[in-house]
């Protein structure tokens, strides 16, 4: 008989995560890497004098990178990230700690699947980037 | 212009709401729902896939020697290439899916992704982008406009790799 590998999982489980305290030189390989010019996450005057933004502007889709991260490294190569949802809600700023987290919201034992709460938080604790992810686990 | 890149510090403005609304939209604007951009090709190369997962923080060894591609890799992949001059001054560029909206603040947006498939080095993929819905809201201070671009990623072959649907925000 399978067993599936959702069997020791329970809603409320914490999903870890990581701190990302990405500096001037990620943000730019990031946008590089992208091929985003936007002048928000790399020109400091026109980030801070021209839109008003206390510093350089965390790049959003690397905010949800990370919420990827979260989940791909909680797998640890047991399954697949079948479905991702998530927004940015508020914007982070380069100098700032950011971390990863997530908890279990409910396992589909027969189908082999989860969902999980993903998260991205800021160093006040604030819910910057929130979302959700579904998983689906390998059979054995 | 609407800069479709940038964030707002202001949170989520759904409690907010007070209901449907369709003062801004006009049949015009409206008529615009369900165009589609040409289908984009574009090859998934070792190289690109090693950038993104480097400049990320990835730790997967996978990911890192470009082998497989981490789940947002395809917003790199699809990232539009625009001429300088096609550039705003703020280093955005502009979307030609989007009609001229009435309001131009970006606001915070969303993403759904459903995934069918993998994608690894030397895939050839085809992106097609359609705007999907537009509608109003009223906020607490004033009307906002939602729009909803759905790309559809498949390979050459036509195999569903992914479905992803981007929300926006004006104000």
């Amino acid at each position: 008989m399978n067993m599936s590998k959702t069997m020791a999982l329970q809603p409320g489980d914490a999903v870890p995560g990581r701190d990302y305290s990405p500096d001037n030189v990620q943000n730019f390989m990031y946008s590089a890497a992208i091929w985003n010019a936007h002048r928000i996450h790399f020109d400091l005057p026109y980030a801070t004098e021209v839109e008003g933004y206390p510093g350089i502007v965390m790049s959003g889709p690397m905010l949800g990178d990370w919420l990827t991260q979260c989940v791909i490294e909680w797998l640890d190569g047991k399954g697949r990230m079948t479905h991702l949802e998530y927004s940015n809600r508020k914007a982070a700023y380069i100098g700032e700690t950011v971390t990863s987290g997530g908890r279990v919201l409910s396992v589909d034992h027969d189908n082999g699947t989860a969902r999980l709460e993903i998260f991205i938080k800021n160093a006040a604790g604030d819910v910057i980037t929130p979302g959700t992810a579904v998983v689906a686990f390998d059979r054995a | 212009m609407n800069k479709i890149q940038g964030q707002a510090n202001i949170a989520e403005p759904d409690g907010q709401q007070t209901g449907n609304a369709n003062g801004l939209l006009s049949a015009d604007l409206l008529s615009c729902i369900g165009r589609s951009t040409a289908p984009r090709t574009e090859i998934a190369s070792r190289r690109e896939i090693r950038k993104y997962s480097i400049a990320t923080g990835w730790q997967k060894k996978e990911y890192l020697d470009g082998d497989e591609a981490p789940p947002l890799f395809h917003l790199a992949l699809f990232w539009d290439i625009v001429e300088l001059d096609e550039l705003s001054p703020d280093g955005v560029s502009i979307d030609g899916l989007l009609p001229k909206f009435p309001l131009e603040k970006a606001m915070a947006g969303g993403l759904n992704i459903e995934y069918f498939r993998p994608i690894k080095a030397g895939d050839v993929l085809v992106a097609t982008r359609t705007l999907t819905n537009i509608y109003e809201k009223a906020g607490s201070q004033g009307p906002i406009i939602f729009y909803e671009v759905v790309m559809r990623v498949e390979t050459a072959a036509g195999e569903p790799v992914l479905t992803e649907k981007t929300t926006r925000l004006l104000r």
